[in-house]
C-alpha cells in the first residue's frame, strides 16, 4: 500500500505550503507583487518562534512537557502566537522601509527586484545571526502510529494538518465573512474605487502583510517541527509557495490550499518514484504544465 | 621584488579575467532588463547552462559525465549560446505573454531545476563533484602564470568588446529601434505591425545566449566547474553589478562589474584576516546582507546606478 | 438656501504644466440637482474627480459644507458625506451587491448599517432578489444601480456622479434619472457629469457648461435648455461639432 503513505506524505506537505502560499496569493493580489521575500517570513517565523520557546523553556519548567502524544508543549504554542506577531510586524516593517517607498503604482517590477534584494540580506542575516547549522524545537522521535489502509503518520503529523486546516479556514472566513476580509478583497479588485466605498487601503496594506507574515509563520513552525529550522527553509519553499498560488489561481485562498494539495501530492510521488533528490523539480512542472494549461489557475479569474 | 611585483600583476589580471566574465553576463542581463525591462530570476541557470555544455563538449572523454568529447573550445563556446540561448526562448515563450511577474517566478524555477539537474544528473553532469579537466585557453602556458592570465585576460577582454560593440551596432540598428519604439509606445509599436512579444523574446534569447557564453568562457578559465557556483548568489551578484553600474548601458554593466566583484574580492579578503577561520563561513554570510541591502539601497536611492544616467527602462516599467 | 459645495478658480489635472481644469467655480445649493454638460474634453470629468480628491489639485478651493476639502483623499471625503460614483468599474464585480453595500456601509456605525442596507433595497427594489449576486453578473443598468446604491448607503449629504447615463439603454437612463429625483427628494444634493445634455436637463435645477476647463455658461436648467446657442453648440448631441478643445494652447490666448 505505497499509494496510501504517499497520499498521507502528500497531504501533510501540501498543509504546509499551502499556509505559505496563501500568504503569497494574499500578498500577490493586495499589494499587485510576487514578494519574493515571503520565503524570508517563513524562516523568520520559524526562527523567532524558536528563540521564544526556547527561553520559555528555560524560564517556566514544564512548559516544553508535551500535550496529549504529540511532541508540541504549550511553550511552543504561546512562542507561535508570539512569532506570528513579530513577523507580522516584520512584514509591515520591511512594507514600510523599502515597498512602500518604491510605490506600487501598477505591477513595477522594480519593486519585485527589491523583494529578491530583501530576500537575499534576510536570509544571510539570519544565517550570521544563528549559523547555517540545523535547529530543532525538540529531539523527541516520534513513533508513526498506523491509521489504516496502511498509512503511518506521527501524532504531531496529525495535529500539523489539523492546524494548517484551521489557519486556512480561519483566513478564508476573514476575507468572506468579515468587514476586514471585504476591504482586502475590494482592494485586490479595484483599488481606486475601495477609497471612493471609504475604505483606507494603507490599512489594508499593513493588514495584508501582518496576515502574511502570521501565515508563514505557521509554515515555518510546521516546516521546522516536521524536518529542521534552517537559514535557507523558507527560501527553498519558495518555489513551491508560488507554484501553488499560481495552480489555484491568484487571489484565491482556497484555490492556493488546493494548489499545494497538489504541489504536495505531487512531490509526495515524486520522492516514492522518482526519488527524494528531485522533489523541488516537481513544483516547477507543476508551474510549467499551468502556465502551458490554463494562466490564471484553477480558481483564478485573471493571469 | 619582480617576483612580488608579477604576483601583484598575476592577480591583478586572475582578478580581472572574473570581473570581465560577470561584465558578459551584465551584458546579457542588460539586454534582457536594461533595454527590455525583463526580469530574470535564474541567471545562474542559464550561466550553467552555458558552463556545462561547454564542458561536456570540450573534455576529453571521462566516465563521470555526459562525453567528453574533446572538441575545441570555439566550438564548446558556440554550443553553450545556443543550449543558453534555447532555454530562454522556450522560457520567453511560455511566460513573455502572461504578467511580468510570470516571467520572474518561472526564470527563479529554471535556476533551481537546473541546479537540481547538475547536482543529481550525475551521468549528464558529474553531480554534486562537476566537472573537471575543462581545458583552459592558452593552457600550454599555465606555467608561466602571468603570461597565461594575462593572455586570458586579453581573450575575455577581446570578447567584452566585441559583444558590446555588437550591442550597441544592433540596439542602434532597425532591431533596436523597434525595440524602442515597443517600450515607449506598445500600442502605437503594435499597431505599425511590429510584435512586442516577439521582440521581447528575441531580446530574451540573445541575452540568454550572452550569459551562456560567459558561463562557459569562465569555466574554460577556472578549468573546473560544480553546481555549487550556480546558486542564487551569483544571480543577486549580476544584479547587484547592473544596478549599480546603472542599467541601459554597457559602460555602466562594465563598471558595475569590476566594482562590485571588487567590493565582493576585498570584503572575502577582509574577513578571511580578521575573522578566525570558524567564523569566517558565518562571516561571510554578512557580505551577502551587503549586497542584498546594497541592491534594495540602490534601487531606492540611485535607480539610474552610480553614475546616475538615467535608465532607459524605468519609464517603460513605470507604465506598465 | 446656502451652497452646501463651493468650488472656486479651481486649476487641476495630472501635469502640473498641463491642467484640464483652468479656473472652473460652481455653486450648488442644498437639495439641488446641478448638472455639469460641455463638449468632449472639456474637463468635466476631472472637475468633479479633483472635487471628490481623486486628481491633484493645483490651484483654488473647495469647500463643502463650509470646510476647505481640497486635496481631501477620496476614503476621508465618503465620511464627510460626499459620495462618488465613477462613470466605469463603479462596483466590485467580483463581490455580490450583498457585499458591495456592507462594504461601503462600513464606515457607519454598527447598528445602523443593516437599516441602511435594508433602506436601499426598499429604494432600488429591483437588486433586493438578486443581493446575493455577484456584481459582474448584472446589466449595466443594475450595475449602475448598485454603483448608486453602494454611495448612498452611508448617508452622503452630497452624491457626486460621473456620467451615470453611459452606455444604458434609452429606458434605463430615464430610469435613473427618475432615481435621482428620488435621491433629491431624499433631501440628498446631486451634481452629476452628463453627455446626454437633453435628459440630464430635464431633471436637473441648474446647470454648468463647461469649456476648455473654465465655465462657459451657468444657470437654471430650464434656462440654459431653451438658450439656442447652447442648444447648438453643445446639445441635442452636436458635440461633435464643438471647438476642437486643446486647453492649455487655448486658455492661454483667452487670458482671463
Amino acid at each position: 500500500m505505497m499509494t496510501a503513505q504517499v497520499l498521507a506524505d502528500g497531504v501533510l506537505d501540501g498543509a504546509m505550503i499551502g499556509l505559505g502560499a496563501a500568504g503569497v496569493t494574499l500578498t500577490y493580489s493586495i499589494l499587485r507583487f510576487s514578494n519574493f521575500a515571503h520565503g524570508e517570513m517563513l524562516t523568520a517565523g520559524a526562527y523567532a518562534a524558536l528563540t521564544v520557546s526556547g527561553a520559555l523553556g528555560s524560564l517556566l519548567a514544564g512548559s516544553a512537557e508535551p500535550i496529549g502524544d504529540t511532541s508540541i508543549g504549550w511553550g511552543l504554542i504561546a512562542a507561535t502566537c508570539l512569532a506570528m506577531g513579530f513577523t507580522a510586524l516584520l512584514a509591515i516593517v520591511l512594507d514600510w522601509l523599502v515597498f512602500a517607498r518604491l510605490g506600487r503604482k501598477a505591477t513595477s517590477i522594480t519593486v519585485v527586484m527589491a523583494s529578491f534584494g530583501a530576500s537575499m540580506a534576510l536570509r544571510a542575516l539570519v544565517e550570521f545571526a544563528f549559523t547555517s547549522s540545523p535547529a530543532y524545537f525538540n529531539r523527541d522521535m516520534q513513533i508513526a502510529v498506523p491509521i489504516g489502509l496502511g498509512m503511518r503518520v506521527t501524532p504531531d503529523q496529525v495535529a500539523l494538518t489539523v492546524f494548517s486546516l484551521f489557519l486556512i479556514i480561519l483566513t478564508h472566513l476573514v476575507l468572506t465573512r468579515t468587514q476586514v476580509g471585504r476591504s482586502m478583497r475590494a482592494v485586490s479588485e479595484n483599488p481606486a474605487l475601495a477609497r471612493l466605498a471609504g475604505v483606507d487601503v494603507a490599512k489594508v496594506v499593513r493588514i495584508t502583510w501582518a496576515l502574511g507574515g502570521a501565515l508563514a509563520t505557521g509554515a515555518g513552525v510546521m516546516l521546522g517541527l516536521l524536518v529542521q529550522i534552517r537559514p535557507g527553509m523558507g527560501f527553498d519553499l519558495l518555489l513551491p509557495m508560488f507554484a501553488a498560488a499560481i495552480v489555484g489561481g491568484i487571489g484565491s485562498v482556497p484555490g492556493a490550499f488546493c494548489g499545494a494539495m497538489i504541489v504536495g501530492l505531487g512531490e509526495a510521488l515524486t520522492v516514492a518514484i522518482v526519488g527524494p533528490e528531485w522533489r523541488a523539480a516537481l513544483a516547477f512542472c507543476a508551474l510549467i504544465a499551468v502556465l502551458l494549461i490554463k494562466p490564471s489557475g484553477l480558481f483564478g479569474a485573471r493571469a | 621584488m619582480t617576483a612580488d611585483l608579477a604576483g601583484i600583476l598575476t592577480y591583478g589580471s586572475f582578478f580581472l579575467v572574473t570581473a570581465l566574465s560577470y561584465a558578459i553576463l551584465c551584458l546579457g542581463l542588460n539586454l534582457q532588463w536594461g533595454h527590455t525591462g525583463l526580469f530574470n530570476v535564474g541567471i545562474a541557470g542559464f550561466v550553467a547552462i552555458g558552463g556545462y555544455t561547454s564542458a561536456i563538449l570540450t573534455t576529453p572523454a571521462s566516465d563521470q559525465h555526459l562525453g567528453g568529447f574533446g572538441l575545441p573550445i570555439a566550438v564548446g563556446w558556440i554550443a553553450a549560446m545556443v543550449t543558453a540561448g534555447l532555454a530562454s526562448a522556450l522560457v520567453g515563450a511560455l511566460t513573455l505573454r502572461l504578467r511580468s511577474d510570470y516571467l520572474a517566478i518561472t526564470t527563479f524555477g529554471v535556476a533551481v531545476v537546473i541546479h537540481l539537474v547538475a547536482l543529481n544528473a550525475q551521468r549528464l553532469t558529474g553531480g554534486p563533484f562537476g566537472i573537471g579537466f575543462i581545458p583552459r585557453p592558452f593552457g600550454d602556458l599555465a606555467d608561466k602564470p602571468l603570461l597565461f592570465t594575462g593572455l586570458n585576460l586579453a581573450l575575455v577582454a577581446a570578447i567584452l568588446l566585441v559583444l558590446a560593440l555588437g550591442l550597441e551596432r544592433l540596439l542602434h540598428g532597425p532591431w533596436g529601434r523597434v525595440l524602442r519604439a515597443i517600450r515607449e509606445d506598445e500600442k502605437a509599436a503594435e499597431a505599425l505591425g511590429k510584435s512586442p512579444v516577439r521582440l521581447r523574446l528575441e531580446a530574451f534569447t540573445l541575452g540568454g545566449a550572452i550569459m551562456g557564453l560567459a558561463g562557459a568562457v569562465h569555466g574554460h578559465f577556472i578549468g573546473f566547474i560544480a553546481p555549487d557556483n550556480y546558486q542564487s548568489g551569483l544571480t543577486f551578484q549580476v544584479w547587484a553589478m547592473l544596478i549599480v553600474g546603472g542599467a541601459g548601458n554597457s559602460r555602466g554593466a562594465v563598471i558595475g562589474a569590476v566594482i562590485v566583484w571588487g567590493l565582493w574580492s576585498v570584503s572575502g579578503l577582509a574577513i578571511g584576516g580578521l575573522f578566525p577561520p570558524a567564523d569566517q563561513a558565518r562571516a561571510s554570510s554578512l557580505q551577502l546582507v551587503a549586497i542584498g541591502s546594497m541592491l534594495v539601497a540602490m534601487l531606492l536611492f540611485r535607480p539610474g546606478g552610480i553614475l546616475g544616467e538615467r535608465t532607459i527602462v524605468s519609464r517603460w516599467v513605470k507604465q506598465r | 438656501m446656502s451652497a452646501i459645495l463651493e468650488v472656486d478658480a479651481l486649476v487641476a489635472g495630472y501635469e502640473p504644466d498641463m491642467p484640464i481644469v483652468n479656473g472652473a467655480r460652481l455653486t450648488v445649493g442644498h437639495g439641488e440637482i446641478t448638472v455639469i454638460l460641455g463638449p468632449n474634453g472639456a474637463g468635466k470629468s476631472t472637475l468633479i474627480k479633483a472635487i471628490a480628491g481623486l486628481v491633484p489639485v493645483f490651484s483654488g478651493t473647495v469647500r463643502f459644507e463650509g470646510r476647505d476639502i481640497t486635496s481631501t483623499p477620496a476614503h476621508q471625503l465618503v465620511r464627510e458625506g460626499l459620495a462618488f460614483v465613477p462613470q466605469t468599474d463603479n462596483v466590485f464585480v467580483a463581490m455580490s451587491i450583498d457585499d458591495n453595500l456592507r462594504l461601503a456601509a462600513g464606515i457607519l456605525p454598527k447598528r445602523e448599517r443593516a437599516r441602511r442596507i435594508a433602506e436601499m433595497y426598499e429604494f432600488f427594489p429591483d437588486l433586493a432578489g438578486r443581493r446575493g449576486l455577484a456584481a459582474g453578473r448584472l446589466s449595466g443598468g443594475q450595475r449602475q444601480m448598485v454603483a448608486i446604491a453602494r454611495a448612498l448607503v452611508v448617508s452622503p449629504r452630497l452624491i457626486i456622479l460621473d456620467e451615470p447615463s453611459a452606455g444604458l439603454s434609452p429606458k434605463m437612463v430615464e430610469h435613473v434619472f427618475e432615481r435621482l429625483t428620488d435621491v433629491r427628494a431624499s433631501g440628498v444634493t446631486v451634481v452629476l457629469v452628463e453627455q446626454n445634455a437633453k435628459a440630464a436637463l430635464s431633471v436637473a435645477d441648474r446647470a454648468l457648461v463647461l469649456v476648455e476647463g473654465r465655465n462657459r455658461h451657468e444657470g437654471p436648467a430650464a434656462t440654459l435648455a431653451a438658450d439656442a446657442e447652447i442648444a447648438e453648440l453643445y446639445l441635442g448631441g452636436l458635440a461633435a461639432h464643438a471647438p476642437e478643445t486643446r486647453p492649455a494652447r487655448r486658455l492661454a490666448e483667452v487670458g482671463r
